[in-house]
């Protein structure tokens, strides 16, 4: 795997919702937002950075459309990836929901500049899956959880959420240097729905494995065993003081953000209910006012309906929160699981490591033994030792590169994670300013009507 | 009584000071008529007005350690303040429009000093009996002429209902404010501390009422309660048993004819019958408002006045809806506390996020995460609290829902005193009219027999006495009936026009109220807004 090294930082940005998105409520397409994602900047540039939009937010029609800009120079390699249009497919039990991914790229590997095809949620776990073995020490972009409610499933707000976080999955992976090389989103972004199926299949259980993971885990469980046996049965551990501040800290995020995470959804529920018992409200004032009559009445009349609109945009704030407040939140407790995932990818093969190391000394020192006694076993051991030794350097070398990669990965994700909660806490500042404006000019355009009728 | 000048809402000018000092002392009166549920003890006493806590929730393991988060109390808002150097435009000031409606008689009533009290005679039986708890109510009078100014007097809650009972007899068609109710709770939740505050608020409440009301605000019996020292000077009330027992004692001598019964007596046929110990006027009009439902004939007076009829439907409409209304408005404000409540809690959240990004940090993306995160988390707990007072002022103003709805109570008392007086005028015209059936009975019968008998005689005496003083009964009951319609139509229309500037000043201040703190509200996010702008600016 080729190491390339990363000047500056890759964002995806979560930005405003699309504000005909959602409200719909007979179209097939959950929501519309827009996206910006920004290209990775390759080391010749330094000044201009190149914004793809991927967007449809002028559309209203069910299609989408995705402008990006041309590149400022035509060779520069490009990978936008768009995951859109949400159309729930199939009949009762084995209904599911399918997305189109449109890829436009000059990838050479590609096969063609532009193609669309038709994904579904397992697809994209397929993905993760394959990538999350092949590239052990990189944080695999976290995907949206699968969905335990049955009536929520195919709820518009689920799928619209499920959308966006598809969409900003797959472009992480497309903007990482490494992942985007891979040959399985290469499958994922251009194969036929049926190659993808088939793909899907074969992924389950001990089919995946080659015949030397097989073997590695049978190793496995031999030397766990034997650790049992000789009694030692506590699980070897790095040592590295700054691995362990990381993973003390990764511990301690993990549960503020999951605190956090409680509190935005928290606060869309008030939001909501708010809305309500604002509408609620203007109601029984109107009723009141049609009880007094003459200019009174009025004023209690206006009151309600003022009252009832704000009901209106106070649902629509508690959306907007949903989408990029609590959905950013719960979008980087999601990551920090990956970077858990790769910290016990690191622990298995800094335990192999060891392990194979041990075992690679004890044969050593069996090997002299026999021969120094010129024993006939020398020759087969010696082969057998020389197979440990290139096993141990590659197990060697795989902890070396989780480690190394972990190191550029965590300075990425926190550059990232600080861009994304940013832009996060940027629009959940201006959607709470926004709607106590609109509160403000609400009632404040009342007060004249109130004065006239004392 | 010099408080003539009351009537015109002008202090006289002996006292025009007084209530000067009174109504820029105290700026939350601006805000209120009489009927507010504001008390003068101090806003610590009601758990909603509480003063912000220097840490930004109650629940905070260590208050933050910036001094930006601490700002000044917005406690006694007045509407100048909420509207002072965010929006000029904003500066109304409601009171010019309110009606002052200040007391007849008594400057300000305080309620307070609530104390616990031995009866002598305590009964050892029941435990906890015995002992009750007494409030030192302090009034100041207006009136120059009837002593020092300012008394004060210890009464417990049973003088309270005394004086209710009273008023409720004296009173009757006008509209007299509801008096708070009786708890009849184990002694030992008697002696509990919060109890007794709302008690006590509540019947700081309710002696205020009573004050601004025209008519009773000059009652005797109000002054009785306020200015005698010592002992409660007002008779009190039975208890039903005992009326009953008493009733039950003379109603022989009633059935029998024996003088001094079978007859109502002019003084107290302006009461109504059932809190009475007439029972056998009781079994009497009862028979009449059978015979009014059920009975062919209708009765020789009856409720015409459709003016009077029209207005009643109109309250129970009125009712119906401020019911509803109060209670959407208890959602409303339930709901604005739970999100300023969650704001704070996430703020809380990302204050500790703050601290442990800034302790663990490895990388300087962190410590700039760490202070966006700070932003936001001062921002909500700035927010929460401004939620916090919103609410409080939301709930003060939206209260006069709640208390027309209790002065509903007092309507309809009004109403059912006019309806008993009613009956008893139709129930005494019906007597009336079977004597004179008895008497034109006897006469006819008598005239057939020569020469005079001494028992028919007697009887004929006798029923003509009767008629006599039925005609007088009936007199009296019609008057009172009269003045009851009166002091009905009277107190409607007061009800009608306070009602109309208490509505609308209810509607003003939640209105600027809500204005005020969102424009506040939008403030504190818009500034975060703009030092996260950075974050959006590639954005096209």
């Amino acid at each position: 795997m080729k190491l390339v090294s990363r000047s500056s930082s890759k964002e995806i940005r979560y930005s405003r919702n699309n504000p005909n998105s959602l409200s719909k409520p007979g179209s097939d397409s959950a929501g519309r937002y827009s996206r910006a994602l920004l290209l990775p900047a390759s080391p010749s540039w330094q000044d201009r950075r190149k914004v793809a939009m991927i967007s449809t937010q002028r559309s209203l029609s069910g299609s989408s459309s995705q402008s990006p800009r041309s590149p400022s120079s035509p060779l520069e390699p490009f990978l936008f990836v768009s995951v859109t249009d949400p159309v729930k497919l199939g009949n009762g039990v084995q209904a599911y929901i399918s997305y189109r991914v449109i890829t436009k790229t000059n990838f050479p590997e590609y096969q063609a500049p532009e193609k669309i095809v038709i994904r579904r949620y397992s697809d994209f776990v397929w993905l993760r899956d394959r990538l999350a073995e092949k590239f052990k020490g990189i944080f695999i972009p976290p995907l949206p959880e699968k969905s335990t409610v049955e009536k929520f499933r195919f709820s518009a707000e689920f799928i619209e959420m499920r959308c966006q976080a598809l969409n900003v999955f797959i472009n992480r992976i497309a903007s990482h240097p490494d992942l985007k090389q891979s040959e399985d989103l290469r499958t994922f972004l251009q194969e036929d729905e049926e190659t993808m199926e088939r793909a899907r299949f074969q992924e389950t259980g001990i089919f995946k494995k080659k015949p030397a993971d097989l073997m590695q885990l049978f190793k496995d469980v031999q030397s766990k065993v034997s650790d049992v046996v000789l009694g030692k049965e506590k699980p070897v551990e790095e040592t590295d003081p700054e691995y362990e501040k990381l993973k003390n800290y990764i511990f301690g995020l993990e549960d503020h953000l999951a605190e956090a995470q409680r509190q935005a959804f928290r606060l869309v529920k008030r939001h909501r209910e708010l809305g309500d018992s604002l509408s609620d409200f203007g109601k029984a004032i109107k009723l009141l006012g049609a009880c007094e009559g003459d200019s009174l009445g009025k004023a209690f009349s206006e009151l309600g309906s003022k009252s009832e609109m704000l009901s209106i945009k106070l649902q629509k704030e508690a959306h907007n929160l949903l989408m990029n407040f609590e959905e950013p939140l719960k979008d980087y407790a999601r990551a920090v699981q990956s970077i858990k995932a790769t910290m016990v990818d690191r622990a298995n093969a800094f335990r192999q490591q060891c392990e194979l190391a041990e075992t690679t000394k004890l044969k050593e020192i069996n090997l002299d033994k026999l021969m120094l006694m010129r024993s006939e076993k020398a020759g087969d051991a010696e082969i057998e030792y020389n197979e440990l030794k290139a096993e141990s350097e590659e197990a060697t070398r795989r902890f070396e590169t989780i480690v190394k990669l972990m190191s550029e990965e965590i300075v990425r994700f926190q550059e990232q994670k600080t861009a994304d909660m940013g832009l996060a806490f940027h629009e959940f500042a201006k959607g709470q300013a926004k709607l106590a404006n609109d509160i403000a000019n609400a009632w404040r355009s009342l007060l004249p009507k109130l004065d006239a009728c004392s | 009584m010099g408080s003539e000048s009351y009537l015109g809402f002008e202090p006289s000018p002996a006292t025009r000071e007084e209530m000067e000092t009174l109504v820029l002392a105290d700026d939350d009166d601006r805000f209120h008529s009489s009927m507010s549920s504001l008390s003068a003890v101090p806003a610590t006493a009601d758990p909603l007005l509480s003063p912000p806590d220097p840490s930004p929730s109650a629940s905070s393991p260590d208050p933050p350690p910036y001094a930006d988060v601490v700002f000044s109390s917005y406690e006694s808002l007045p509407n100048a303040a909420v509207s002072s150097s965010d929006s000029p435009p904003l500066s109304r000031n409601p009171s010019s429009l309110l009606d002052h409606r200040s007391p007849a008689e008594y400057a300000k009533i305080t309620v307070s000093n609530p104390k616990k009290e031995h009866e002598l005679a305590a009964n050892s039986l029941v435990p906890g009996s015995g002992t009750f708890v007494t409030y030192l109510i302090t009034s100041r009078s207006l009136d120059p002429g009837s002593g020092p100014a300012e008394i004060s007097v210890r009464r417990r809650f049973r003088d309270v209902v005394t004086l209710a009972d009273r008023l409720a007899e004296s009173y009757r068609g006008f509209f007299i404010p509801p008096r708070p109710d009786k708890n009849v709770v184990e002694s030992q939740v008697m002696h509990k501390q919060e109890f007794v505050e709302q008690r006590r608020s509540a019947l700081e409440k309710y002696l205020r009422r009573l004050a601004c009301h025209p008519v009773i605000g000059r009652s005797d019996e109000l002054r009785a309660f306020l200015r005698v020292e010592g002992k409660m000077p007002l008779p009190a009330s039975t208890d039903v048993a005992s009326r009953m027992i008493d009733g039950a004692v003379r109603l022989p001598k009633q059935l029998f004819g024996e003088a001094g019964g079978g007859y109502v007596a002019p003084q107290e046929v302006v009461q109504p019958a059932k809190g009475g110990r007439d029972l056998l006027r009781i079994f009497k009009e009862l028979k009449q408002s059978v015979a009014n439902d059920w009975g062919g004939a209708k009765p020789q007076v009856v409720e015409e006045d459709k003016e009077f009829l029209e207005r009643k439907e109109k309250v129970q409409n009125l009712e119906q809806q401020l019911s509803t209304a109060s209670q959407q408005a208890e959602s409303l404000v339930k709901a604005q506390q739970d999100i300023g409540e969650t704001l704070g809690e996430l703020g809380m959240t990302f204050i500790k996020l703050t601290k442990f990004e800034n302790e663990e940090a490895m990388h300087n993306s962190q410590r700039s995460r760490a202070a966006d995160v700070k932003l936001v988390a001062t921002a909500a707990v700035k927010t929460s609290r401004l939620y916090r007072e919103l609410n409080a002022q939301s709930v003060k103003h939206l209260d006069t829902l709640h208390e027309y709805l209790g002065l509903m109570l007092a309507v309809h008392s009004a109403f059912s005193d006019r309806s008993s007086a009613l009956l008893s005028v139709q129930t005494l015209m019906s007597d009336l009219s079977s004597l004179h059936a008895k008497a034109e009975k006897h006469e006819a019968a008598s005239s057939k027999i020569f020469g005079g008998d001494k028992t028919r005689n007697h009887k004929a005496e006798e029923l003509k006495r009767m008629i006599r003083v039925t005609e007088d009964a009936k007199s009296c009951a019609l008057r009172g009936y009269e003045r009851i319609k009166e002091n009905n139509r009277v107190e409607l229309e007061r009800l009608d026009k306070e009602r109309h500037d208490d509505f609308l000043a209810m509607m003003k201040g939640f209105v600027v109220n809500q204005v005020g703190y969102s424009e506040k509200i939008a403030n504190v996010w818009a500034k975060v807004a703009e030092e996260t702008s950075g974050y959006a600016r590639e954005r096209i």
